[in-house]
């Protein structure tokens, strides 16, 4: 375990007008490890990681990155930090080649003044070995990204994260619409991000995606922390029954049962 | 999956699995080569004239200005837009220039500037609007189309009292503008016109531009997914008005040719272009939705456009059959497009 956290969220709270979104959340990412943010739709989880990703700030509580305080002023502000988020929508355009939309934005060049071009070639073979390195089987990066699964398209953006200078990496619902298997694709590469030394945020409805790969586990319910839990703290079918709301899930059941016929 | 399975770079051997005709299939270009080898040995076939080096010069003349501009439309669907004012904004250019000089006495170089900062105006005026509304630029440019439509009938008349500018080729440095845009050279004893090299120029220009540049990556972006783009900081805005002021610069190019090569323009020069430089590039295999095509697919539908004209004249057939034609080699075209673009977009499971 890393002993030092590399992000630090302490206390933070937003409101929009009068509607509060999140009060009082609290949790630590380290390097490589896996910090699981769950909770139902409405919980808070969108606001949470808009917090973390630089588009919406804190009203309360403090962001402390390696130790020191930071304020991220918008998304460019925590790129540069070395945040990176992968959107569910990903970034990608479908029909451009998987080395096009790696380096999209930030195409290398070569050449000078009216001869700068894109750096085909370094563009083509960093992606192979950026793909190679996080283990992903793609076998030409020339192929659309349209003709990759959902599941290998995630793992490409996680890749142009990581190549692109991220140490924390933030996954909105990288899993949720997905079928088992692709889901499982895409929990190695989070497993493979982690081993690599970066921090991940894992954002997530499912407790069975997030409990074999997360160490850290924060739940969210109604804007309101539920509790931050290490993995030792808490079992699968302890984080399964939170997330399903708990007593709520009891009385439900409860209810269902009494129609025997 | 292992770790390091594919660790070190380097050709990988399990790219022969993706196939050799999927990867030709997915060349947009493809299928209007197929269609202008075709239309070549159908034509040569029924005519000795036509596969003379007369009658190629004959042919490669109305493809090439239709070429410039079908490569500078091509980029710009590719990106994403129409432009239904690019045909009459080759008249505009080249009224400009005429009423500028034969009229007013203005110096000849400073009015090609001015009638090149006109349409870069223009084309400037289409981005942004595009733009800043959001609205199908279709509708935009339909718009500007018809103002343009009638500015240029409306000032011509007003100025000379007829439908055409004359008397280009008596304004100074006429023999330059000449040399450079409507000059002849010989190739096998057959008169070619200089705006076949012009096209081959654009040809390569536009396609390094769209492959090998980082403007390039752009184009498919804003084409393809603008708000993927701008999530990653592709600049769509700066992207999308440049593609209009791309496609003005090559109507100021074809305009000026006109004029220079006819020595008088018509005021309703360029109606009804628009569109046959729209029938080039989906002929090359531009989408319509935007998002991919070529420069030199865009070209290639031009050559087509330039047999097809003409070896309708030497088969002898009447000339009327040549809309036929082209409608049917456009459906065609538009319909292997939609199944290539299916194809592409399939997802492999």
């Amino acid at each position: 375990m890393a002993d030092e956290p590399l992000l630090e969220i302490r206390d933070v709270s937003k409101t929009f007008g009068s509607v509060i979104s999140l009060s009082g959340v609290s949790t630590t990412v380290r390097a490589g490890q896996v910090t699981c943010v769950l909770g139902d739709n409405g919980a808070g989880k969108s606001t949470f990681i808009k917090i973390l990703s630089g588009v919406h700030q804190p009203d309360g509580g403090e962001l402390l990155l390696d130790g020191k305080p930071i304020r991220l002023g918008s998304p460019r502000e925590a790129l540069d930090a070395g945040i990176a988020t992968v959107y569910q929508d990903l970034a990608m355009v479908p029909l451009m080649a998987i080395w096009r939309n790696f380096f999209l934005g930030s195409e290398p060049t070569k050449g000078w003044g009216p001869f700068r071009r894109f750096d085909r070639a370094t563009a083509i073979e960093t992606t192979r070995r950026e793909l190679a390195d996080m283990g992903i089987d793609i076998r030409d990066p020339d192929q659309p990204v349209g003709t990759l699964s959902g599941g290998e398209r995630q793992s490409v953006a996680i890749a142009r994260a990581v190549h692109f200078g991220a140490r924390l990496l933030i996954l909105d619902e990288p899993t949720s619409a997905l079928g088992v298997k692709q889901a499982g694709v895409v929990l190695r590469y989070i497993a493979r991000a982690r081993d690599r030394g970066l921090g991940v945020v894992f954002i997530t409805h499912n407790p069975h995606h997030a409990y074999p790969v997360g160490d850290r586990f924060l739940l969210l319910n109604r804007g309101k922390s539920l509790g931050d839990f290490a993995k030792d703290e808490l079992s699968l079918a302890e984080l399964t029954k939170m997330m399903a709301g708990g007593a709520e899930l009891d009385q439900l059941a409860h209810e269902l049962e009494r129609d025997p016929s | 999956m292992t770790a390091g399975t594919a660790v070190q770079a380097g050709p990988d051997e399990r790219l022969a699995r993706v196939g050799l005709l999927k990867r030709i299939l997915l060349k947009p270009e493809l299928g209007a080569s197929l269609g202008a080898v075709l239309v070549f040995v159908f034509f040569a076939v029924l005519s000795d004239v036509f596969r003379s080096a007369s009658g190629i010069a004959n042919w490669l003349d109305p493809a090439s200005t239709l070429g410039i501009m079908a490569v500078a439309v091509a980029l710009l669907m590719i990106g994403g837009h129409f432009d239904l004012s690019a045909g009459v904004q080759t008249g505009t250019a080249a009224i400009t220039s005429g009423l500028l000089t034969t009229y007013y006495g203005v110096n000849t170089w400073a009015a090609l500037v001015i009638s090149l900062a006109v349409v870069l105006a223009i084309g400037f005026v289409n981005g942004y609007l595009v733009v800043r509304t959001g609205l199908p630029s279709f509708i935009i440019t339909l718009g500007t189309f018809l103002m343009l439509q009638g500015l240029n009938l409306g000032i011509t008349k007003l100025v000379t009292n007829t439908v055409q500018v004359n008397n280009f080729n008596k304004i100074i440095g006429y023999d330059v503008l000449h040399a450079v845009f409507a000059s002849e050279f010989t190739i096998a004893g057959a008169s070619f016109q200089i705006a076949i090299v012009w096209w081959i120029v654009a040809t390569i220009l536009g396609s390094w531009l769209l492959l090998r540049t980082r403007f390039g990556n752009w184009i498919f972006a804003t084409g393809g997914d603008p708000n993927a783009g701008r999530n990653v900081g592709v600049p769509v805005a700066r992207t999308t008005i440049t593609l209009f002021m791309i496609t003005s610069l090559a109507a100021w190019f074809v305009g000026t040719t006109q004029i220079v090569r006819l020595t008088s323009i018509q005021a309703q020069a360029g109606f009804g272009q628009e569109l046959i430089y729209i029938v080039a590039a989906v002929i090359g295999g531009c989408l319509l939705t935007g998002g991919f095509g070529s420069a030199i697919g865009a070209s290639i539908g031009a050559l087509i456009f330039g047999m097809t004209s003409q070896g309708i004249v030497y088969a002898g057939w009447d000339a009327d059959w040549f809309k036929f034609f082209l409608g049917a080699m456009l459906l065609l075209a538009v319909l292997a497009n939609q199944y290539i673009r299916r194809f592409a977009e399939l997802s492999r499971r």
